[in-house]
């Protein structure tokens, strides 16, 4: 649905509005040509908990503006946690005390103006929002008590969290929304050295299964003990949706920015083939099956981006500047200012497939199951090499059966070949956090992917 | 303040906390990024806020705000002591805290010239002279020449009596230098890959001296683009301090922090080889050369402080001597637990997050002997390796794998042509065992790292490393078919 409205409140009273309707003000007052305010302010809580107790629990209440201040093309910006009249008019003052002391933008293509903003009100849960400690510590006995029924220890962490981030220009954008997110991870791990994840992200946060997280991280944890060595070499693999993320992660970082093309850093050629047919990933804000946001940083509604449609490269996420650059619109993919990095898609989703978890790894003659990476960096941006070592679950595939768990291993790999050497796709899709936002992805078999290293446990 | 912070803490009593802790923390931030010419972010920040860290029952529970009134302190004094009694439902082992004198004092940062109050424009003109120099060499691609600052005032009191004021500043600065041709894109950082970082003034940013750098950093990465790619094999490599502090960042800081040891880490960043037992059988974490030291007093380290998140005195703490394990990086409920008492090490980032152990400066000592210089003479066959590119290190914290952004062949005791694309993998300690140099006073650098990531929610920490370069025998350069 697009408002008509001016104002695009969803989900929430609004109350943020008239704090960044004063700052506008005195930025105007200031001399600004033009004025962006972004407020975030945040209700959250985590509560951790490690050789299956809770050892950590903590709670935060917080607010931050950000003021960018433009004075003809010459842009400065200044953030604040003060809130009150005086913290506000000094906001305005140092933002402007910094555009008067810098070059001018030469390619500056303006704020943006408004657009539609539909709602999505999948975005935010009252559940999640009135979250208490004592319901995240029944969330953590009850993964715990799945690792005492398993004779395993638990550690890992439940957060809930509200965020309302509220958007005004003196273009005449007005956005406010509220969201949630809930997250759950668990590492369940055996005294012989066995371990386990799971892993679960949502915006009710009553959707949380906390104790089937706990039996899955105490089953894989049972079931890694004893791990025996592999050499390392080029294995076909099966990768759970927990290392799966990290390819659209890592992607999403080195690629699918349109300033990362800009700069000729991005791997994304518009109509290379860089996967398999059978690999689709798109970015989509409204989608209820990731965890939703109407509109960005700059307050322009979100898009949906195909990024990679049946192997191809489709296209890359915008912000307002680099949109400017090439005379086309933001796709609503900009981050708070200033930002040197650019654009970046925070609601990825790769499409599922047709293939049954039991299916994936019978597809494996001889090969390697793969719970989740650890520790992933770019060796080389441009191919999208990346290393990082597997972790809470490796197992052994012969003749399509696990035949028991593995020694962690290294791989150094390009997560390119990887997409073009996907083979089958899961059918079933788990909902993760990413380096921002949340994704959607499902289980791949691969039918290479080369380790570089082992470890010793 | 002091009434501010007695209200938090008598309320906290009151509401049945056995103890408790109020950190009351303004931060201020500046920083410059300027993309090929192009001033793209210039920004300062202010934030401020209070958190209060309780034990009740045994357990403990945090709660901040970022409205420092007395009112907003009791309703975070509540819902602290609220969050610890539901910790409380889960606990297994009730905490104990080691017993410290109470700590009052205050603490700053020595600072000759104040980067605040050093002209922005000033700023924005020295980054911007050395850019255009970069640029100016035929082949750069684009560049990004950076500056931040960032100053915390943080006032600690806990009911045990302690009230400490710290006013910390930190500043960094340096340049990426990008040259891309085809599907190759090599990078020269000076003076480190994310700049050089102190706690210090602006003069250190003056010593940098980005602009005197700025062409032979800027040609090096042109000239990266069409060198040969460092072939693999089994090599001995002399480490410049340039990536030898992020290898004993990953390989000996964070493995040393006894938190993950006890396993409070296991969810997130992953546990450590060196268990407790490792510490009583004296293992040999590596040659006889290797001395490491957290150490929080040392002159313009990002983790030198008067007192740590707990109200205990900043210390120097062996972690590894003449090659042997001796030691952790521990706080007040972690040390009672191997006997020791606290070695200072817990730090927070900011107000609304609480404590963990974290790095100070964990530096790897100076030998008396060779300079750098001579341990590159004394190499008859090896590689120089300089600036990191790419880390990765297991959960356990024993595989590694670096990138460099760039390799020196040396032969017959001379560095040679460059080689581009460098790795080197190994196992800590067979890799630390390999060391047979370590070079003197004339190379031991501080440096550090203001993006050390740790906890949950997600902490920022910034941390030093003073060392000097160091020579390893052996070792597995080059992976696989890249």
């Amino acid at each position: 649905m697009v408002r008509s409205s001016p104002v695009a409140a969803l989900r929430t009273d609004g109350r943020w509005l008239p704090l960044a309707e004063q700052v506008l003000a005195h930025a105007a007052k200031e001399g600004a040509t033009e004025a962006e305010v972004l407020v975030v302010a945040e209700d959250s809580a985590l509560t951790r908990f490690a050789n299956s107790e809770i050892h950590q629990n903590v709670a935060e209440t917080n607010v931050s503006v950000n003021l960018r201040f433009v004075a003809g093309r010459r842009i400065g910006v200044a953030s604040s946690g003060r809130i009150d009249d005086e913290g506000l008019r000094r906001l305005a003052s140092n933002a402007g005390a910094i555009a008067r002391n810098v070059a001018e933008l030469e390619d500056w293509g303006g704020l943006p103006e408004p657009t539609g903003i539909r709602d999505v009100p999948a975005a935010f849960s009252e559940a999640t929002a009135g979250a208490t400690p004592e319901f995240r510590a029944a969330a953590a006995r009850a993964v715990i008590g799945a690792a005492d029924d398993a004779g395993v220890v638990a550690y890992g962490s439940f957060a809930t969290g509200t965020e309302s981030i509220t958007v005004a220009n003196s273009k005449g954008v007005r956005a406010t929304q509220e969201r949630t997110t809930s997250q759950l991870i668990t590492v369940h791990m055996a005294s012989d050295g066995g371990s386990g994840y799971a892993e679960q992200a949502a915006v009710d946060a009553t959707t949380i299964e906390a104790q089937a997280l706990g039996r899955e991280a105490a089953a894989k944890a049972r079931a890694t003990s004893g791990a025996v060595s592999v050499d390392p070499g080029d294995y076909p693999v099966v990768l759970e949706e927990y290392a799966v993320v990290d390819l659209l992660d890592m992607l999403g970082y080195l690629g699918f920015s349109a300033l990362a093309v800009q700069e000729g850093r991005s791997f994304v050629e518009i109509g290379k083939k860089v996967g398999s047919e059978l690999v689709s990933i798109h970015d989509d804000g409204a989608d209820p099956a990731g965890l939703p946001m109407a509109f960005d940083y700059e307050g322009v509604a979100k898009q949906r981006v195909e990024l990679i449609d049946g192997g191809i490269c489709r296209g890359v996420v915008y912000d307002a500047q680099t949109a400017a650059r090439e005379d086309r619109k933001s796709t609503g993919h900009g981050l708070p200012a200033p930002n040197t990095y650019g654009p970046f898609p925070i609601n990825m989703l790769m499409a599922a497939g047709d293939t049954s978890r039991d299916d994936l790894v019978a597809g494996l003659d001889r090969g390697l199951l793969v719970t989740r990476f650890h520790y992933t960096n770019p060796v080389h941006p441009k191919l999208a090499i990346v290393t990082g070592m597997t972790r809470d679950g490796t197992f052994l595939v012969e003749g399509g059966k696990i035949v028991g768990p593995v020694r962690n291993l290294r791989f150094t790999q390009s997560y390119l070949q990887a997409l073009a050497g996907v083979v089958a796709v899961g059918r079933e899709r788990k909902t993760l956090r990413g380096f921002l936002g949340g994704s959607v992805v499902p289980a791949l078999r691969i039918e290479a992917f080369t380790f570089t290293g082992a470890t010793e446990h | 303040m002091r009434d501010f912070t007695a209200r938090s803490l008598d309320t906290a009593a009151s509401l049945g906390a056995t103890y408790a802790d109020v950190r009351v923390v303004s931060r201020r931030d500046e920083s410059i990024a300027i993309k090929s010419g192009r001033v793209e972010g210039v920004a300062s920040g202010e934030n401020e806020g209070f958190g209060i860290r309780v034990l009740v029952d045994g357990a403990w529970g945090f709660a901040s705000s970022h409205r420092v009134d007395p009112k907003e302190a009791d309703r975070i004094a509540g819902q602290a002591v609220r969050i610890a009694r539901a910790s409380a439902t889960a606990l297994r082992t009730p905490v104990v805290l080691d017993n410290r004198p109470p700590a009052t004092g205050r603490y700053e940062t020595p600072v000759k010239q104040d980067p605040f109050g050093v002209a922005l424009e000033d700023k924005i003109a020295a980054l911007l002279a050395a850019d255009e120099v970069a640029n100016a060499v035929r082949g750069v691609s684009f560049t990004e020449s950076t500056y931040a600052a960032q100053r915390e005032s943080k006032t600690f009191a806990a009911t045990d009596g302690s009230f400490t004021e710290q006013v910390v500043t930190h500043v960094g600065s340096g340049m990426e230098i990008n040259a891309v041709e085809g599907d190759e894109h090599q990078r020269r950082s000076y003076p480190d890959a994310g700049g050089g970082w102190q706690a210090a003034g602006y003069e250190y940013i003056r010593g940098l001296d980005l602009l005197a750098h700025a062409e032979a950093y800027a040609e090096e990465a042109v000239a990266l683009l069409s060198a040969p790619q460092c072939p693999p094999g089994r090599r001995t490599i002399v480490l410049d301090p340039s990536q030898l502090y992020l290898q004993v960042h990953e390989s000996c800081g964070h493995p040393t922090e006894l938190d993950r040891v006890f396993g409070t880490e296991a969810s997130y960043a992953g546990t450590s080889f060196l268990t407790t037992d490792k510490l009583q059988s004296h293992f040999r974490y590596g040659s006889e050369l290797v001395d490491i030291v957290a150490d929080a007093t040392a002159p313009g380290g990002m983790g030198t402080f008067g007192w740590d998140d707990e109200g205990v005195d900043a210390q120097a703490v062996p972690l590894v001597k003449e090659g042997i394990f001796v030691g952790y990086l521990s706080s007040r409920e972690t040390a009672p637990r191997i006997g020791r008492r606290s070695g200072g090490a817990m730090r927070a980032d900011g107000w609304n997050r609480i404590p963990l152990i974290r790095m100070t400066n964990v530096n790897l000592l100076p030998k008396p002997g060779m300079s750098l210089d001579e341990i590159v003479a004394d190499t008859d066959d090896g590689l120089y390796l300089a600036s990191n590119r790419s880390w990765s290190i297991d959960d356990r914290r024993l595989n590694f794998q670096f990138a460099t952004e760039v390799a020196y062949e040396i032969k017959g005791g001379k560095k040679g042509r460059l080689l581009k694309n460098p790795t080197y993998t190994g196992i800590t300690y067979e890799f630390w065992r390999s060391c047979d140099a370590v070079g003197d006073e004339r190379s031991f650098v501080m440096l550090g790292t203001p993006n050390c990531g740790k906890g949950e929610p997600g902490q920022i920490g910034h941390v030093g490393h003073a060392v000097p370069g160091a020579r390893f025998r052996d070792v597995q350069v080059g992976v696989g078919k890249w």
